[in-house]
């Protein structure tokens, strides 16, 4: 037997997780999660606050260990699975003042010698210095100290420091919390870039739907310690009940229809009225709708005494 | 090259640089210059008065003494105070998502305690040998065991500052932890002199702990025969102080490695965020 060709190794997850539990005395943070991520893929947990996004991502680092379940990173349990391990996988993490007399071009070289051991001929560990540098838009700032760099020229460090090994699996948790829009636009294209060019998994969550719509090849919402919803921005619309609104306009008129079968009422509604008809508009539930749906059915189950009178009809 | 070995050269190169963008801080200088020049302002209040029955100076005979407290000092607080800071802070975590990066940051931290004492010694040395005579000795027979003690002294204290670095809580509490529990045994290890004027109990617990042996060791090295007048017992205990010295090494890097091991396996993003924001609390009453 050969070993296992690279389309059959393409399909085997990076991430499997099952049945994670995470309980914190006697709050259970975690209860029953099941995923998994793709090679290539771009995965992005949202969930509320205090829905153990960023726990579940520290497991899947290796920094905490889970009450139950079984988490497999790149075929090794992330607890367990030693230095060579981490050379292969990338953390972005949110920094505070480390390192603060440092440049970025020195923190950069120091560390990604760590990595050189590491190297293969698919994968030259570390990345050049001068490249990571431009790559993030720091290479007029290589030279500052730390201490000196604006918040989001650290945070463009950290994702650089994160993928100074070229990791095959990365991992972002809020990477883009407190950036101005044109920094998170250029942090969009970089993620667009690392996955494209260097076929690398990433796994990030984010408070930003509408981040969360641009980067995301699939969605996973985290609600009371479980996965609610998982499949792409558009799959996870289609989930919702009354997820399309019709708006048109009939002799001066406006009329708003909510319904789960668009085509099917626009098509009657063309066929019923030969004319008059005008200013067409077909709108699907955004991702938001979808989130906040799902969100408060989840919560609501959670807490029976709250009642489900509120809806998001009208938005 | 074996990957532990490549990472501990990557340590060794981390501390050095820490080191050198220290020598330009203001800070750093003003802890040298002031550590180095207290030293020498004690020695020269007490520059006339000498060791009762022997013609040896105050200067002369607590240099060595001073020496190893000094080195204490250095070894001990300087890697508590980085481990309790910087595993707050991040830089901690930032090296342990390096492969073996844990091996490099601890060798990093080491490398640049045992760095910074160069500046100190010099001071202290180069400041004595031109204040006060016979105080430095000259004779290189003398530095060939002085060295070797230092270096011997280093290895039982170094562990030492490993450990409270990782068992303090926050950062507030290596004062209580570190560097009180240091000045105090520099006082009963006799550093600044007369460790006979204390009870005897006293003078057993000191003979415990290593700081007590690398002062007595010093002024063996240091010190013509006649000094041993000075000494508890009125004798040399070489073999006893060597044995001491390497007992805290071997034992002190075990636990060292224990408790670095678990402090460090605690860390993760959220722990680094939690002390952030408790921080910033702080900042903000």
């Amino acid at each position: 037997m050969s070993t296992l060709d690279p389309p059959h190794r393409v399909d085997q997850p990076v991430v499997t997780v099952d049945g994670l539990w995470m309980r914190y005395g006697d709050n259970d943070v975690l209860r029953g999660v099941d995923l998994d991520v793709r090679r290539g893929e771009v995965v992005v947990l949202l969930g509320p606050n205090g829905a153990g996004k960023t726990t579940t991502i520290e497991i899947l680092e290796g920094f905490r260990r889970p009450s139950a379940g079984s988490v497999h990173v790149l075929g090794a349990d992330p607890l367990h699975a030693g230095e060579a391990w981490r050379a292969r996988v990338g953390v972005v993490l949110q920094s505070w003042r480390d390192h603060a007399r440092w440049t970025p071009r020195d923190l950069l070289d120091h560390l990604g010698a760590y990595y050189a051991y590491f190297s293969t001929d698919e994968r030259p560990r570390p990345v050049p210095t001068d490249e990571l540098l431009s790559l993030v838009g720091l290479s007029d700032a290589s030279d500052q100290r730390l201490l000196t760099l604006s918040g989001g020229q650290r945070r463009r460090l950290d994702v650089a420091v994160g993928i100074v090994g070229r990791p095959e699996l990365l991992f972002l948790d809020e990477p883009t919390a407190g950036f101005d829009p044109q920094a998170r636009r250029e942090f969009h294209e970089l993620v667009h870039r690392l996955t494209d060019l260097e076929g690398t998994t990433v796994l990030l969550t984010t408070h930003d739907l509408s981040e969360a719509e641009k980067l995301a090849d699939r969605i996973l919402i985290l609600a009371g310690g479980r996965i609610v919803a998982d499949g792409s921005a558009d799959e996870l619309a289609r989930q919702i009940r009354a997820n399309a609104e019709v708006r048109w306009t009939q002799d001066g008129q406006r009329y708003v229809h909510a319904t789960t079968d668009a085509t099917g009422f626009v098509r009657r509604l063309l066929d019923e009225h030969s004319s008059g008809i005008e200013e067409l508009e077909i709108r699907r539930a955004s991702l938001e709708d979808t989130y906040i749906e799902l969100v408060r059915a989840y919560e609501s189950a959670d807490l029976a005494a709250v009642p489900t009178s509120l809806t998001t009809e009208g938005s | 090259m074996d990957l532990r070995l490549h990472a501990v050269t990557i340590g060794m190169r981390r501390g050095w640089h820490e080191f050198v963008i220290g020598l330009r801080s203001s800070q750093d200088q003003t802890f040298y210059v002031f550590m180095g020049l207290g030293v020498l302002a004690l020695l020269w209040f007490n520059r006339d008065e000498v060791l009762e029955g022997t013609t040896l100076t105050v200067p002369q005979v607590v240099l060595p003494s001073l020496i190893a407290g000094v080195l204490m000092f250095s070894i001990v607080i300087g890697p508590a105070y980085a481990l309790a800071l910087e595993r707050e802070d991040g830089t901690l975590l930032r090296c342990r998502i390096a492969p073996y990066g844990l091996h490099g940051y601890l060798t990093g931290v080491a490398t640049l305690t045992v760095v910074s004492l160069v500046p100190l010694f010099v001071i202290m040395l180069g400041g004595s040998a031109i204040l006060f005579d016979g105080a430095v000795p000259t004779d290189p027979r003398r530095w060939a065991l002085i060295v070797p003690v230092l270096l011997l002294g280093i290895l039982a204290n170094l562990s030492l500052g490993f450990t409270i670095g990782s068992l303090v809580p926050r950062i507030q509490q290596v004062t209580t932890w570190g560097m009180l529990p240091v000045i105090g045994l520099a006082w009963i290890s006799g550093i600044f002199g007369e460790i006979e004027r204390l009870w005897g109990w006293v003078q057993v617990l000191a003979q415990a702990f290593p700081l007590y042996w690398l002062g007595h060791l010093m002024r063996y090295a240091f010190l013509p025969e006649a000094a041993v007048v000075g000494e508890l017992y009125g004798s040399w205990r070489i073999g006893w102080g060597i044995t001491v010295l390497v007992a805290w090494s071997v034992a002190g890097s075990a636990l060292a490695a224990l408790v670095v091991r678990r402090m460090a396996r605690r860390q993760s993003g959220a722990a680094v965020a939690e002390a952030r924001d408790q921080a910033a609390n702080m900042y903000v009453r």
